[in-house]
């Protein structure tokens, strides 16, 4: 009689490479499931979500814009993982860049591009490090779990952004719960004409590139990643531990937040209660599917990017729910997670 | 009559062969010692035995029957009982709970009924227990009689005993190996690993050796000796390494004056510790296993902090050190967990100037190339089994440690803190690190050992000092310490 046995083995290298790619046909066969509970075709349903955005030039730059902020939350995110530190806050520093990005655009008056959009960044990168200084500091001098403060910082910045535009920053002309425009020179100026694409991905790569660059190049990365594979053999090894992921937490509060001067400088012109869709929690989906590599996380970005635009086609297509592309982005980090567990386990065949 | 047989087991751990072919028969009423070095596979074919593992071919027999077991409820129930080095006991509870935990007989659990069964099983049995003590205030030698009578009471007619006298003073070996011997003539069979083969001539009756996986051999003890058994363990003749004459010592290099620490629960781990070490001599630290070793080496290398005293290394003060304070004074450290004190995902050459990083970078940015030069020569210098770009983790043990002494010795250390340095390495590594301790001595560092291994100490020190719960017992020269002097000395006794 020929039975099966599970056991464990270890998994070779290049397997971590492959598991990205393994997990986007398994997510689509799962979520099929729930699109024809709905009574559509999932052929067609998956035409809408993957193809048609990338048929016509205008979706397909449309997918770009959509990918922006997701490189940056997911850069920021694989940073700060990369490091040890488990930030799960990015959409709160995201949120805090916004509103930073906002104070400065709107503050600033009739000043050239040239200072306006380097004072946006700057607004936006600070924005976001302040919100992650909290947390950080509680982690690095008391010990408190990250995951739960980074993620309780989230739900406070929200009700922040409801205070300012319901308060002090409501539009004065409109009187809707948005902040006034920001200044035409701290605008970001579109790549392309008529599109919505905008100078925020220029920097999004730019980070992504120099984040590749620290992390594997410095003696700053090397420290940090000592740090995140093991903190007791970096410590011993006589690296601050602290200090250096005090400052990975901010870095990355900092990149989270350009995220957030993106959309206002890009998109909105103003600051909005919606600025976010969950693309601080998207971060997190793709700093994994991504591998915590710069790289990857450019790729995983784009492809969360098709989805978050494909959710869209489709909903307007074949009347589907657009939540669908949250399913599909929830699914594909189960499966992911749970391929990279599965993967060192082996059937084997006994006698 | 056998109570246990083997035959042809094999175990593979993906490319590694743990265990291939190995024949084990272990007759009624014998103490059966299992032999060999670290490695062997001698805890894999017991835990075999006992359900932990299965085998990937193999049959096993219990009283000539053929069984299958698959877990350790398996091997209860075929009478196997095994005590392991590590006890799993719950420290909370009492050792009558902690014997009966796991029965699932019935769903309410009468105390007073169970601690009686308990005392007179320890009566008949002749081990004896305090039933109703909690088992965290026991010592280590009376949990082990815990574990034994767990075993006994739940009808074990086959005792596995893995490496029992590790964790025990000389004193408390006699007290087991008396146990153990009075059980035996009862009918009960034990299985003995070791690898301390004087233990085997004292109490076993025969011996299975293991090398590298394979079946060395077995004997009856009375038709061997020591020599014989030795050669049949590592496959050569063992010198070993020892220090050679008597030096004369140099100045003073590392001053430790009257420390206090306390261990993770907060409880008082080293009293008054005091202790100095010249250049050109290795200081010995002897104790059992758990007596303020850890604390210290890691208030040594700057891992956990002191309440009270001085540390100096030459005119440095180290008392409030961080690591990099440590590493900065010139302290070189060889940690007793070599596996959390590397970064096992990271590379030979990464963890080669993980802490010296600041030699091999320009501007904050690292020199790849000489990170690559420095890897090639420390693995040629160390005769290290690995490549630069090799991920740490998947080293052996003894090539894990040749990185550490290269990271540590080559930046020429003038003090080297070496805790248990060659805890769970093979013989031909076991000599390598003894040899390169020896070396350091000569070329001036001062050496603190700290080793739970007598031999180890007594071989490579010129002077021992002995700790006892926290406390320095006495300081021996290397010419007055005997073992019996030490072993009374890590039993409690002051010199």
């Amino acid at each position: 009689m020929k039975k099966f046995r599970i056991e464990r083995a270890p998994a070779p290298g290049w397997m971590r490479t492959l598991i990205p790619i393994i997990a986007i046909p398994v997510t689509f066969i799962i979520t099929s499931i729930v699109i024809m509970l709905d009574g559509a075709n999932p052929f067609t349903a998956y035409y809408h979500f993957l193809i048609a955005p990338l048929a016509t030039k205008s979706s397909a730059i449309e997918v770009l814009v959509k990918s922006t902020p997701l490189l940056l939350t997911g850069a920021a995110v694989a940073f700060a993982f990369k490091g040890g530190y488990w930030n799960i806050g990015a959409e709160g520093q995201l949120y805090a860049g916004a509103i930073a990005a906002t104070f400065v655009g709107t503050t600033l008056v009739n000043v050239p591009p040239i200072l306006g959009i380097p004072a946006m960044i700057i607004g936006g990168f600070a924005g976001g490090l302040l919100w992650a200084l909290p947390s950080a500091l509680l982690k690095v001098k008391l010990g408190v779990d990250e995951v739960v403060t980074t993620l309780l910082m989230n739900s406070i910045v929200l009700n922040v952004t409801s205070y300012l535009l319901n308060g002090p920053w409501r539009n004065p002309v409109s009187m809707w719960p948005q902040s006034p425009e920001i200044d035409p020179g701290t605008v970001f100026p579109q790549l392309l004409p008529r599109t919505r694409l905008h100078f925020g991905i220029i920097v999004a790569l730019a980070v992504i590139l120099i984040s590749w660059f620290v992390i594997n190049r410095t003696s700053f990365g090397l420290k940090m990643r000592a740090i995140g594979l093991s903190k007791e053999g970096a410590r011993f090894a006589g690296i601050k531990v602290d200090k250096t992921m005090l400052t990975v937490a901010l870095v990355s509060g900092g990149i989270a937040g350009l995220a957030g001067a993106g959309e206002v400088a890009g998109i909105h012109f103003h600051l909005i209660d919606a600025i976010s869709d969950g693309l601080g929690y998207s971060g997190i989906i793709i700093a994994t599917l991504g591998g915590l590599h710069p790289f990857g996380v450019s790729l995983a970005a784009l492809f969360i990017g098709l989805i978050d635009t494909g959710a869209q086609t489709v909903s307007r297509a074949m009347g589907l729910p657009i939540y669908l592309g949250d399913v599909v982005q929830s699914t594909l980090l189960l499966v992911t997670l749970g391929l990279f567990v599965l993967q060192n386990f082996r059937f084997r065949r006994v006698e | 009559m056998h109570a246990v047989q083997m035959k042809g087991i094999v175990k593979r751990f993906a490319d590694l062969v743990a265990s291939d072919h190995v024949d084990l028969e272990l007759e009624k009423g014998e103490i059966h010692a299992l032999l060999g070095e670290n490695g062997a596979g001698k805890t894999t074919l017991m835990r075999i035995l006992y359900g932990l593992y299965s085998a990937d071919e193999g049959q096993v027999f219990v009283n000539e029957e053929p069984v299958v077991i698959r877990s350790p409820k398996d091997a209860i129930q075929n009478g196997i009982g095994m005590v392991t080095q590590h006890f799993t006991l719950v420290p909370t509870l009492t050792v009558a709970e902690n014997i009966v935990l796991g029965e699932s007989g019935s769903i309410t659990l009468n105390l007073r009924e169970v601690e009686k069964k308990v005392a007179e099983a320890s009566e008949r049995f002749g081990i004896p227990v305090n039933p109703q003590s909690l088992v965290k205030h026991l010592s280590v030698g009376e949990r082990q009689r815990v574990e034994i009578l767990k075993a006994l009471y739940h009808d074990a007619k086959v005792l596995i005993l893995d490496e029992p006298t590790a964790v025990l003073v000389p004193q408390e070996v006699e007290v087991l190996f008396e146990a153990l011997v009075r059980l035996q003539k009862e009918g009960l069979s034990v299985i003995f690993i070791s690898h301390h083969l004087n233990e085997v001539m004292q109490i076993c009756n025969r011996v299975t050796v293991l090398r590298d996986g394979k079946l060395a051999g077995t004997v009856k003890v009375a038709d061997t000796n020591l020599k014989e058994l030795a050669n049949m363990m590592v496959g050569r003749e063992n010198f070993g390494v020892t220090r050679q004459g008597v030096r004369e010592r140099g100045k003073l290099e590392l001053r430790i004056e009257s420390i206090n620490a306390v261990d993770k629960k907060g409880l008082p781990a080293l009293r008054d510790v005091s202790l100095e070490v010249h250049q050109g001599e290795i200081l010995g630290l002897a104790g059992v296993s758990g007596n303020g070793q850890a604390e210290l080496s890691a208030v040594l290398c700057g891992t956990q902090k002191i309440t009270s005293g001085k540390i100096f290394a030459g005119d440095v003060d180290l008392s409030h050190a961080d690591t990099n304070d440590v590493c900065d004074a010139c302290v070189g450290r060889i940690p007793e967990d070599r596996h959390a004190n590397m970064v096992g995902e990271l590379s030979v050459a990464e963890n080669l100037i993980l802490d010296q990083m600041n030699k091999f970078v320009k501007n904050g940015i690292m020199d790849k190339e000489r990170i690559q030069k420095n890897a090639v020569e420390l693995i040629k210098q160390f005769n290290i089994k690995a490549n630069p770009n090799d991920r740490v983790r998947t080293l052996s043990g003894g090539n894990m440690q040749k990185v550490m002494l290269a990271r540590t010795l080559s930046q020429n250390p003038r003090i080297v803190i070496a805790s248990q340095p060659t805890r769970g390495l093979d013989v031909g590594a076991t000599d390598y690190v003894r040899t390169t301790l020896l070396e350091q001595r000569d070329r001036g560092a001062a050496v603190l050992l700290l080793s739970e291994d007598l031999e180890e100490i007594m071989a490579l020190s010129d002077r021992i000092a002995v700790i006892y719960s926290g406390r320095i017992m006495g300081i021996l020269s290397a010419q007055e310490a005997t073992a019996e002097k030490l072993g009374l000395m890590m039993a409690g006794s002051p010199a």
